[in-house]
C-alpha cells in the first residue's frame, strides 16, 4: 500500500493545488512535497535491505481480462531512485519559488503530477503498467517546457515530445510481441517477461526497440539532440526534472526491462552499446569546452556523463552497474545544483552568457562554494560524490575492456577543461557592469543548496549507505540476466 | 619481513586520526568563518592545526620506535564496497608514512608560520589559510592511506588545494589560467594513476598496499611480467603529472603564479614530490620491472637536464627556482630509475628544507620589492636583507652541492650510485650539477649583489621582513645545514641513518627479486673521487658565474633581445606553445567542429529529417486530395476492381 | 404465386448474368463522366437496380427467398438515400445555383 500512496499522493496533492489561486500555489505543492518526503524516508525506515524480492508490494488486476496487473513495489534498484525524486521534487518547487511564473497553480499542480509518473516508472513491475507511467510522466514536463519556456519553445519541446513517443513505440511494440510470447491467457508481468525463453535472433531485434526507446530518454549518442535544445528552453525547474530525475527513467528503464528480459541480445549487442555510449562520452565533453550558455555547458557535460553511466549498464558486472545506481543518484544532486545556480544567474543578470561575466565571487562568496562543491562533484574529485560513480563505472568499464577504459577515462580530463573554463570564466576575473550589483544567495535558494551540498559529501564519504541498499538487487539482476 | 598489523591500540587511533583532523578542522573554521574571523585568529588557528599535527606526528614517529618498529594499519570505516571490490577508509603507519608525515607537517609548520608574516596585507588571509590547511590535510591522506583508493583522494585534493592557490589571486585571468593548466595537467597524469590503480585491483584483487605487495613479491597469482610493467608505466604516468616530468612538466614553472609560500609549500617541498613517494611505495612493483625503471632514469635525467637548461636563462626569480625544482625533481627520478629508492627519498628531505628556504627567501626578496619577481630590477639587496641574504647563501649553497650542507649528501649519494649503473647517465648528471650550480649563483649575484636596479620608490620600500618570516628562513636554513648528515656517506661513517631506518619498507622487493639488493659497494677510494668531482665541478660553476655575474657584473638583456639559442631557451623551447599548437588548439577546434559539423551538420540535420519527411510526404500526398468527386469515385472504382483482380489471381 | 419464378427461370441464368453486368457498367460509365449530381445520382440507382435484379434472379433460381427479401431491403434503404440524396442536391442548387459536382472542391487540399 505505502508504494500506491507514494504513487497517488502527488497527484491528489495536485488537484489540490489546481484549486489554490495565486501564489498560495506554490507553499501547498511545496508542503505536499514535503509529506512525500517523509513517505519516502518511511519506506527507507521500513525497508528490509536484505530482501531480493519487491517489498511494499501492491498486486492488483488492471486489465483482468488481458491479465495486465496493477503491480507496483520497490526493491533496492528502485528504492535509490524513489528516494532520489522525493527528495529533490521539494527542492525543484522550491527553487521556483522566486521565478513568479504566470498560473503558478497549473505549474506546481504539473510537477507534482509528474512525480506521480516518475515514481510510477520506478516502482511498476508489469510492463504495460510501465509503458503507461513512463508516458503519464511526459505530459506535465511537456506543458512545463511549451507554456513556461523561452524562445522557440514550442519547436523545441515539440521535437522533444516526438522524439520521446517515437522511441516509447518501439518499447509498445517489444512489450506487445513479449506478452504474445507468454504462456496461457499471456501475462506482462516482470517475471513472466524473465521467464521467457526466446531465440537469439529474436532478442537481437527486441534489444534495439527496446535499447532505441532508452537510449532516446537517457540519451545515448546519436539519440541526444532533443536534449541540449530542451535543457536550454525549458524553464529551470523543467530542466532539473529533465536532466536530475528524468533521464533517469531511461536508464532505470534499461535495469529493469532490458538487461534481464533480453540477456542474450544484450551480450550480443553491447559492445556495440558500449562504444556509442563512449563516443557519447567524449562526444559530449568535446562539444561542452566551447559552448557559451551556461546551460548548454551543462547540457553536454550531461550526455557526457550520462554516456559514462549507460557504459556501466553493459558492462553486466557488479562494479559497473553498482556505479550506476550510485551514479544516478550523483548526477541528479549534481546537475540540479548546477542547473540552480545558472538560474540564480541568469535571475540575477539577465544571461547565460559565459562571455558576457566575471568577478561574481568577489560579491557572492557563499555561492562560490556551493557552486565550486557541485562542480567539483561534477569532476569526480575524491570524497564528492561524483567520484564514487566515476570510480565504480570506469571500473567496471575497464574490466569489461581495458582499452574502453581508457578511452572513457578521457572524460576525468575533458571533464576539468570544461567545468573549470566556465567556472573560471563566471566567477573568477574582474567584475563587470552586468555584474557589478550580484548579490549572493538568499535564505530560501540556500535552503535549495544546503541540502544538494551535504548530499554531494554525504555519498562522496560514506556511499555505503546507498551502495549497500541497492546491492542485493543488483546481484540479483546479474543473476537473472546470467542465468 | 615487515608484516603488517592491525592496530588494536585505540589511542593510536585516535593520533592517527587526529594528525589529518585537525588541519581539516582548521579549514573548516576558517573556510566558515571567512570574513568573520579576524586575521589574528585566523592565522593562529591555521597554524596551530599544522603545528599540532606536527607534535602528533613527532609523538607517532617516537612512539613507532618504542613499539619496536613494526608497521601497522588503523582502519576507520569501509568507504566504498563492492562485492570483491573492497576499499576501506584506513591509514598504514610505517617508516616511509612516517618520515612523509614529519616532512609535511614539519615544513608546513614552517611555512605556515611565514604566511602570516608574508600575507598580512592582503584581503584573502582567512581562504588563505583555510586552503594551506586543507592542503595539508590532504597531503597526509597521500602519505598516510593504507591503499592506491586512498592515496589517490590525497592524490586529488592536492590537485585540488594546487588549483585554488595558484588561482588564489583570482581577479588576475593568467593567475586562473596557469590554475587550470595545473590542474589539468595533473588530470592527464591522474587517469594514467586511476588506471594503473584499475589493473592493480584485476591482477592482484586488492588496492591495500599489504596485500598487494605481499602477493608480488611472491608472485601467488601468477602475474605476467608484462602487467607489472604496465601497471608501474601506468603509475608512473601519474607520478609524472604531479611531479612535473617530461612531458607534463609545463605546469610548474606557471605554478609560480601563486603566493609564494605556496610555491615553498606545494609546487617544491611536497606535493610535487609526491610522485616518488609513490614509486618508493611501489617499491615492490618498480623492482618487478626494471625496464620500467629505465624509463623512468631516462625521463629523469632527461628532465633534470633540460629544465636546468631553461633555468640558466630566466630573469624571474620563483621561474629560476620553478625550474631549479623540476630538474632537482628529474635528479629524483633518476634515482629512482637505479633503484636507489632511499637516496631519492633522502634528496626529497634535503630539497624540501633548501627548495622551501629559496623561496621563500625569494618571497621575502619580493615582499621587500613590493611584488617586483624580475632579477633585472633588484640588485644590491645585501646590506637591506641581511638575514633574507645570509638564509639564502645557505639555500643556495646547499643545492648547488657544497659540502657539508645537506644538497652535498643527498645529491653525492644520489650521483654514486647513478655512477654505479651507467657512467654516461652519471655525466649528464654531473653537467646538470654544473648547471644548477651556475644559475643558482646568477641568481643569486644579481638579487643580491652589484648595484640596486630597481624604482626610486622600490627602494624607498625596502626593507627587512618581520620576525615571523625571517624566523622560518632561519630554522629552514638550519635544517639546510646539518639535514645531510642523517645520511651520511658510507666513507665517513658505518651508520647512514636514513637508509637503515627505511630498510623495512623494502623487505618485500628483497624477497621478489634478491639479487637486485646485493650491496655492491664502491671502493673508498672511487667515493672520494666522485665527490671530489661533483665538488669541483660546482666550484667551478660557482667561479663562472662570479666571474660573469659578479665581478663584471652582467644585467640579462630586456626581452626582445635576445636571438638565437638562448632566444629559443629563454622562450623555454616553445613547450608550450608547441602544446597549445598539438593539443589546445586540435580541441579547441574539434569542439567547434564536432559543434557545427557533426551535431548540427550530420546527427541533428538527420533527426530533423524524419520530420521533414513526414512535413513533406504529407504536402505531396495531400494533392490526392482533389475534391474533384468524379476522380475519388474514379479512384474507388479502380480499387474495387483491383480488389477483385487481386482476389482472382491469389 | 409460384409462377413468378418460373416465370423468372423461362429464361437462361446467364442472360441476367449479362445483362446486370451490363446495367453495372453502364451505371459505373456514367457515374463517372457524368457531372450532374442528378444524373450521377441515378446512375447509382441504375447500379443498385442491376444487383436487385440479379439477386431476385438467383433467388429464384435456387428456390430461396431470403434474396428478394433483401431486393426489398435494398430498394428500402435506397429511398431513404434518395430522399436525403435529393435534399442535399436540392440545397447545393440553391447555394450554387448549378448541379455540376466539379464546382464542389472547396474541400480540396
Amino acid at each position: 500500500m505505502l508504494t500506491a500512496l507514494l504513487i497517488l499522493w502527488p497527484a491528489l496533492a495536485a488537484l489540490l493545488v489546481l484549486l489554490v489561486k495565486g501564489q498560495g500555489a506554490k507553499k501547498v505543492a511545496f508542503g505536499a512535497a514535503l509529506v512525500e518526503l517523509l513517505l519516502g524516508i518511511y519506506a527507507w525506515a521500513n525497508f528490509n535491505p536484505n530482501v531480493v524480492e519487491p517489498q511494499f508490494l501492491l498486486n492488483e488486476p488492471w486489465v483482468a481480462s488481458a491479465g495486465i496487473l496493477f503491480k507496483v513495489g520497490i526493491d533496492g534498484i528502485s528504492l535509490l531512485l524513489v528516494l532520489l525524486t522525493v527528495f529533490l521534487i521539494p527542492l525543484i518547487i522550491l527553487a521556483s519559488f522566486k521565478n513568479n511564473y504566470d498560473r503558478p497553480s497549473s505549474f506546481f499542480a504539473l510537477i507534482l503530477f509528474m512525480q506521480t509518473g516518475l515514481i510510477g516508472v520506478f516502482t511498476a513491475l508489469d510492463a504495460f503498467l510501465f509503458y503507461f507511467f513512463w508516458e503519464v510522466a511526459l505530459i506535465p514536463v511537456y506543458f512545463i517546457a511549451a507554456m513556461w519556456g523561452g524562445e522557440n519553445r514550442i519547436k523545441v519541446t515539440f521535437k522533444f515530445f516526438l522524439y520521446t513517443v517515437f522511441g516509447s513505440l518501439f518499447m509498445l511494440a517489444a512489450f506487445v510481441y513479449l506478452y504474445f510470447q507468454t504462456p496461457g491467457t499471456h501475462s506482462s508481468e516482470d517475471q513472466a517477461f524473465y521467464a521467457l525463453v526466446l531465440s537469439g535472433d529474436t532478442q537481437s531485434w527486441l534489444f534495439w526497440f527496446l535499447f532505441i526507446a532508452f537510449a532516446i530518454k537517457m540519451p545515448v549518442f546519436p539519440f541526444h539532440t532533443w536534449q541540449p535544445d530542451t535543457y536550454t528552453t525549458a524553464p529551470a525547474a523543467g530542466t532539473m526534472l529533465l536532466s536530475g530525475i528524468m533521464l533517469k527513467m531511461g536508464i532505470y528503464g534499461a535495469l529493469r526491462w532490458l538487461l534481464p528480459v533480453v540477456p542474450l541480445g544484450v551480450s550480443q549487442w553491447a559492445t556495440v552499446a558500449l562504444v556509442l555510449a563512449i563516443i557519447g562520452i567524449i562526444y559530449g565533453a568535446i562539444i561542452a569546452i566551447r559552448q557559451q550558455d551556461m546551460k548548454r555547458v551543462v547540457a553536454f557535460s550531461s550526455i557526457s556523463h550520462v554516456g559514462l553511466i549507460a557504459a556501466g549498464l553493459f558492462t553486466l558486472n557488479e562494479q559497473g552497474l553498482q556505479g550506476v545506481m550510485i551514479q544516478m543518484l550523483s548526477h541528479g544532486i549534481n546537475v540540479v545544483g548546477l542547473f540552480f545556480i545558472i538560474d540564480i544567474i541568469q535571475r540575477r543578470i539577465g544571461t547565460r552568457d559565459i562571455a558576457a561575466m566575471g568577478g561574481i565571487t568577489q560579491n557572492a562568496p557563499f555561492m562560490t562554494v556551493c557552486f565550486m562543491i557541485l562542480m567539483l562533484g561534477a569532476v569526480a574529485l575524491p570524497l564528492t560524490n561524483g567520484f564514487v560513480g566515476e570510480f565504480l563505472l570506469l571500473f567496471g568499464v575497464f574490466r569489461y575492456e581495458a582499452w574502453m577504459g581508457a578511452v572513457a577515462g578521457i572524460t576525468i580530463i575533458l571533464g576539468a577543461v570544461y567545468m573549470l573554463r566556465m567556472f573560471q570564466r563566471v566567477m573568477f576575473g574582474v567584475k563587470n557592469e552586468i555584474t557589478q550589483g550580484f548579490t549572493d544567495l538568499t535564505a530560501s535558494e540556500k535552503a535549495v543548496l544546503i541540502p544538494l551540498v551535504v548530499m554531494v559529501f554525504w555519498i562522496g564519504l560514506h556511499p555505503n549507505t546507498f551502495l549497500s541498499l541497492s546491492e542485493p538487487a543488483v546481484l540479483h539482476l546479474l543473476e537473472v540476466i546470467k542465468r | 619481513m615487515q608484516e603488517l598489523t592491525i592496530a588494536t591500540n585505540t589511542d593510536m587511533m585516535w593520533v592517527c586520526l587526529l594528525i589529518p583532523l585537525l588541519p581539516l578542522i582548521g579549514f573548516l573554521i576558517n573556510g566558515l568563518g571567512f570574513r568573520r574571523i579576524p586575521k589574528g585568529l585566523a592565522s593562529v588557528v591555521g597554524c596551530a592545526a599544522v603545528i599540532g599535527s606536527f607534535v602528533l606526528s613527532l609523538y607517532l614517529f617516537l612512539s613507532f620506535e618504542e613499539q619496536g618498529n613494526r608497521a601497522y594499519v588503523t582502519p576507520l570505516f569501509d568507504w566504498i564496497y563492492v562485492v570483491a571490490l573492497s576499499i576501506p577508509f584506513s591509514f598504514q603507519i610505517d617508516q616511509l608514512s612516517l618520515i612523509m608525515l614529519l616532512l609535511v607537517t614539519g615544513v608546513g609548520s614552517v611555512i605556515h608560520i611565514y604566511s602570516a608574516g608574508y600575507m598580512s596585507h592582503d584581503e584573502g588571509f582567512g581562504k588563505f589559510f583555510a586552503f594551506l590547511n586543507l592542503f595539508v590535510f590532504s597531503m597526509l591522506l597521500l602519505v598516510m592511506g593504507s591503499n592506491y583508493v586512498m592515496m589517490f583522494i590525497g592524490w586529488e585534493g592536492v590537485g585540488l588545494c594546487s588549483y585554488l592557490l595558484i588561482g588564489f589571486w583570482n581577479k588576475v585571468t593568467p593567475y586562473n589560467n596557469a590554475a587550470k593548466k595545473a590542474f589539468i595537467m595533473n588530470r592527464i597524469g591522474d587517469l594514467g594513476f586511476l588506471l594503473g590503480i584499475f589493473l592493480i585491483f584485476i591482477t592482484f584483487g586488492s588496492v591495500s598496499y599489504g596485500e598487494v605487495f605481499n602477493q608480488a613479491s611472491q608472485n601467488l597469482s601468477d602475474v605476467s611480467h608484462g602487467t607489472i610493467v604496465a601497471i608501474t608505466l601506468l603509475l608512473f604516468v601519474g607520478a609524472m603529472g604531479k611531479s612535473a616530468q617530461i612531458p607534463l612538466f609545463t605546469w610548474l614553472p606557471d605554478a609560480m603564479a601563486g603566493p609564494t609560500p605556496v610555491s615553498a609549500l606545494i609546487h617544491a617541498a611536497t606535493m610535487v614530490t609526491a610522485g616518488i613517494y609513490m614509486v618508493i611505495r611501489s617499491n615492490v612493483l618498480y623492482t618487478l620491472a626494471p625496464e620500467t625503471l629505465e624509463v623512468v632514469a631516462i625521463i629523469g635525467l632527461a628532465t633534470a637536464l633540460f629544465a636546468a637548461t631553461i633555468g640558466l636563462f630566466q630573469n624571474d626569480i620563483k621561474k629560476v627556482l620553478a625550474y631549479s625544482t623540476v630538474s632537482q625533481l628529474g635528479y629524483m627520478f633518476l634515482a629512482l630509475g637505479v633503484m636507489a629508492y632511499s637516496s631519492s627519498l633522502f634528496h626529497v628531505l634535503t630539497h624540501a628544507f633548501f627548495k622551501a628556504l629559496l623561496f621563500l627567501g625569494a618571497g621575502s626578496v619580493i615582499h621587500a620589492m613590493s611584488g617586483e619577481q624580475d632579477m633585472r630590477r633588484m640588485g644590491g639587496l645585501k646590506k637591506v636583507l641581511p638575514i633574507t641574504f645570509l638564509t639564502f647563501l645557505i639555500g643556495t649553497l646547499a643545492i648547488s652541492g657544497i659540502p657539508p650542507f645537506a644538497g652535498f649528501f643527498s645529491k653525492d649519494e644520489l650521483l654514486a650510485h647513478v655512477f654505479q649503473h651507467s657512467k654516461i647517465m652519471w655525466a649528464f648528471g654531473l653537467l646538470t650539477s654544473f648547471m644548477t650550480a651556475f644559475y643558482m649563483f646568477r641568481l643569486l649575484y644579481l638579487t643580491f649583489y652589484g648595484n640596486f636596479r630597481g624604482t626610486e620608490e622600490q627602494r624607498h620600500h625596502l626593507h627587512e621582513s618581520p620576525a615571523s618570516m625571517t624566523i622560518p628562513l632561519i630554522i629552514l636554513a638550519i635544517l639546510s645545514t646539518i639535514g645531510g648528515f642523517m645520511g651520511l656517506p658510507e666513507v665517513f661513517s658505518e651508520n647512514h641513518m636514513l637508509a637503515n631506518y627505511l630498510s623495512p619498507i623494502y623487505d618485500f622487493s628483497r624477497r621478489a627479486v634478491p639479487s637486485a639488493f646485493e650491496t655492491q659497494h664502491l671502493s673508498h677510494e672511487m667515493e672520494y673521487i666522485l665527490m671530489a668531482v661533483s665538488v669541483a665541478v660546482a666550484v667551478i660553476a660557482i667561479i663562472l658565474a662570479y666571474v660573469i655575474y659578479g665581478k663584471k657584473r652582467t644585467v640579462p638583456a630586456e626581452d626582445g633581445e635576445y636571438s638565437g639559442l638562448h632566444k629559443l631557451v629563454y622562450n623555454k623551447y616553445y613547450i608550450d606553445e608547441l602544446y597549445n599548437g598539438l593539443f589546445v588548439k586540435p580541441v579547441m577546434g574539434l569542439s567547434t567542429g564536432l559543434y557545427r559539423f557533426v551535431e548540427k551538420g550530420i546527427i541533428d540535420p538527420i533527426v530533423n529529417g524524419f520530420g521533414h519527411g513526414v512535413l513533406g510526404g504529407g504536402r505531396w500526398l495531400r494533392f490526392l486530395q482533389s475534391g474533384a468527386v468524379g476522380s475519388y469515385m474514379l479512384l474507388m472504382v479502380l480499387g474495387i476492381a483491383l480488389i477483385l483482380l487481386l482476389n482472382f489471381i491469389i | 404465386m409460384n409462377e413468378i419464378p418460373e416465370v423468372i427461370r423461362t429464361i437462361p441464368l446467364n442472360y441476367y448474368l449479362y445483362f446486370s453486368t451490363a446495367l453495372f457498367v453502364i451505371g459505373i460509365i456514367g457515374v463517372l463522366t457524368r457531372r450532374n449530381a442528378i444524373i450521377i445520382f441515378m446512375c447509382i440507382e441504375l447500379m443498385l437496380n442491376s444487383v436487385n435484379l440479379l439477386l431476385t434472379a438467383f433467388s429464384a433460381y435456387r428456390s430461396d427467398p431470403n434474396g428478394q427479401i433483401f431486393v426489398f431491403f435494398i430498394m428500402a434503404v435506397a429511398a431513404a438515400e434518395v430522399a436525403v440524396g435529393l435534399a442535399i442536391i436540392v440545397m447545393i442548387y440553391r447555394n450554387l445555383r448549378s448541379t455540376d459536382v466539379n464546382i464542389l472542391n472547396r474541400l480540396k487540399w
